[in-house]
């Protein structure tokens, strides 16, 4: 039994070895979930930007050309497989855009995924919109707000309160679809899996680390989702009775 | 004060405002009423324009609220409004539903604008509430504080759109004394409503509308409510209903 656990433990210390130029696995390991957590922070931030914005857009009535263009987005960037548009992103849009060659390749990942995921916080804002009672925005412009107005201190932040739960979802698939940008050498913590087990021929070892590591990952998401839901919960106001008043 | 001439308006090739001339001058009080489907709230909505009509005129202290070139923001901040619904923002404290409109829309200080909405708290009875929530409030007290909020701003003329329809019985009272409290000191206001004893109290003319958006009667509450026999037959069949109990 001894020999057992001893066997274990020996099988893990190659994450001390020198990979060849005084990093060690485990360092480069640190340094590969980094690049994960930085791709997925990147990428949220031009999610929630440009998912805001267009969500925002579809919901204006009256403006046909704004909407149509909204529309557009939400099926451009939700009809094609991720992997795709991480693609074309990378062989496509650099070649044939005067002076996106020289932007870096981690740009150029976090726009395909940020954009890919606007989409979907895109219809989660407008159906969040859809969801308050047109009361309100009367209520709005009664007293004299702007459509701007209206939006700004009204409709957005009762939207928000409603799809904090789809958006901890969104944010978490986002730490793990930073996964595919291995396919474009990010070297993020697939992409260090991959390398990893081939010098060393530990997969078992390295694929349980990184699978630990985006678990641990999308987990403090979670937990950080939850806090902010906590913080911006309304007194005496649940999420039940907003929508029936 | 308030001039609608010939006001028609139509959802699709339904007509539900047809030809309704209706003139309020500075400190009257009328009341609106009629069955479900008249118009009645129609009627109301669109002098603030939050119903557009497509023909016809409405004119509110001079300015032309049927002209496109209108700042309707700036209009409607002259003009107080309250729902049936309530409709106070629920992710802002009381005190915040007072004072953001006077800041944003009108321009004032956050501490003249906090004096001014206190001030009005206090007269509908409820500044012990001022940092409480809406949803922590009853149906009542929200109507208050709505109506406070529409005070605040200090308007030229109150409009309420079936202020205790949503109300239990039992809260009715405390909302129509703050509205009696209005008339008596010469504020112009127009009520949709069914209460008749509110008619009978206060107001200086009664309009009663039918399905299909026409205006039947308008005449004063001593004619009205006085010589039954010489209203028109759907007028007394309405009246013999509501007020049979």
């Amino acid at each position: 039994m001894m020999a057992y656990w001893q066997n274990v433990w020996d099988r893990w210390q190659f994450l001390w070895d020198d990979r060849g130029d005084g990093v060690t696995y485990f360092q480069w390991m640190l340094s590969a979930w980094g690049y994960t957590v930085a791709v997925a922070a990147a990428s949220l931030v031009i999610a929630l930007v440009f998912g805001i914005l267009i969500g925002t857009l579809r919901t204006l009535s009256g403006h046909r050309i704004i909407s149509a263009f909204a529309a557009g987005w939400v099926e451009l960037f939700r009809n094609i497989p991720i992997l795709v548009q991480l693609f074309i992103w990378f062989f496509v849009i650099s070649e044939l855009v005067p002076g996106m060659r020289s932007v870096p390749g981690f740009v150029l990942a976090c726009c395909a995924l940020g954009f890919f995921t606007s989409a979907r916080i895109a219809e989660q804002i407008r159906a969040g919109i859809q969801a308050l009672p047109t009361g309100q925005r009367n209520a709005a412009y009664a007293v004299g707000f702007t459509q701007f107005q209206t939006y700004r201190y009204v409709i957005l932040p009762q939207t928000f309160r409603i799809i904090i739960p789809p958006l901890t979802s969104e944010a978490m698939n986002i730490v793990k679809n930073s996964s595919v940008a291995f396919a474009v050498s990010i070297p993020e913590l697939i992409s260090f899996a991959m390398q990893t087990q081939e010098e060393t021929s530990r997969g078992v070892e390295v694929y349980l680390a990184a699978t630990v590591l985006y678990a641990v990952t999308a987990l403090v998401v979670n937990r950080v989702m939850a806090f902010m839901e906590r913080r911006m919960r309304i007194p005496g106001l649940t999420l039940q009775t907003q929508g029936a008043h | 004060m308030i001039e609608m001439k010939s006001v028609s308006k139509w959802y699709g090739t339904t007509q539900v405002l047809n030809d309704c001339s209706v003139k309020i001058n500075k400190g009257e009080v009328v009341v609106v009423c009629g069955p479900s489907g008249s118009g009645k709230s129609t009627l109301i909505k669109t002098i603030n324009a939050l119903e557009p009509i497509q023909k016809g005129e409405i004119w509110i202290d001079g300015v032309a609220v049927h002209d496109k070139a209108t700042d309707l923001p700036k209009l409607r901040s002259r003009v107080g409004m309250v729902f049936q619904h309530f409709e106070l923002f629920p992710h802002l404290s009381v005190t915040d539903n007072l004072i953001i409109a006077q800041v944003k829309v009108l321009g004032r200080r956050r501490d003249e604008a906090k004096k001014r909405g206190l001030q009005m708290l206090e007269r509908v009875g409820l500044i012990d509430h001022q940092h409480k929530f809406p949803g922590q409030l009853s149906g009542g007290q929200q109507q208050r504080v709505a109506i406070a909020r529409a005070l605040s701003m200090d308007p030229i003329i109150m409009l309420f759109d079936e202020p205790t329809s949503a109300l239990d019985p039992e809260m009715v009272g405390e909302v129509l004394d703050v509205m009696v409290g209005l008339a008596s000191e010469g504020m112009t206001m127009m009520v949709v409503t069914h209460e008749m004893g509110f008619a009978r109290k206060v107001s200086n003319r009664v309009i009663f509308m039918d399905v299909g958006g026409r205006i039947l009667e308008d005449t004063t509450k001593d004619e009205f409510f006085g010589k039954i026999e010489d209203r028109q037959p759907r007028t007394r069949e309405f009246l013999n209903k509501i007020l049979q109990y």
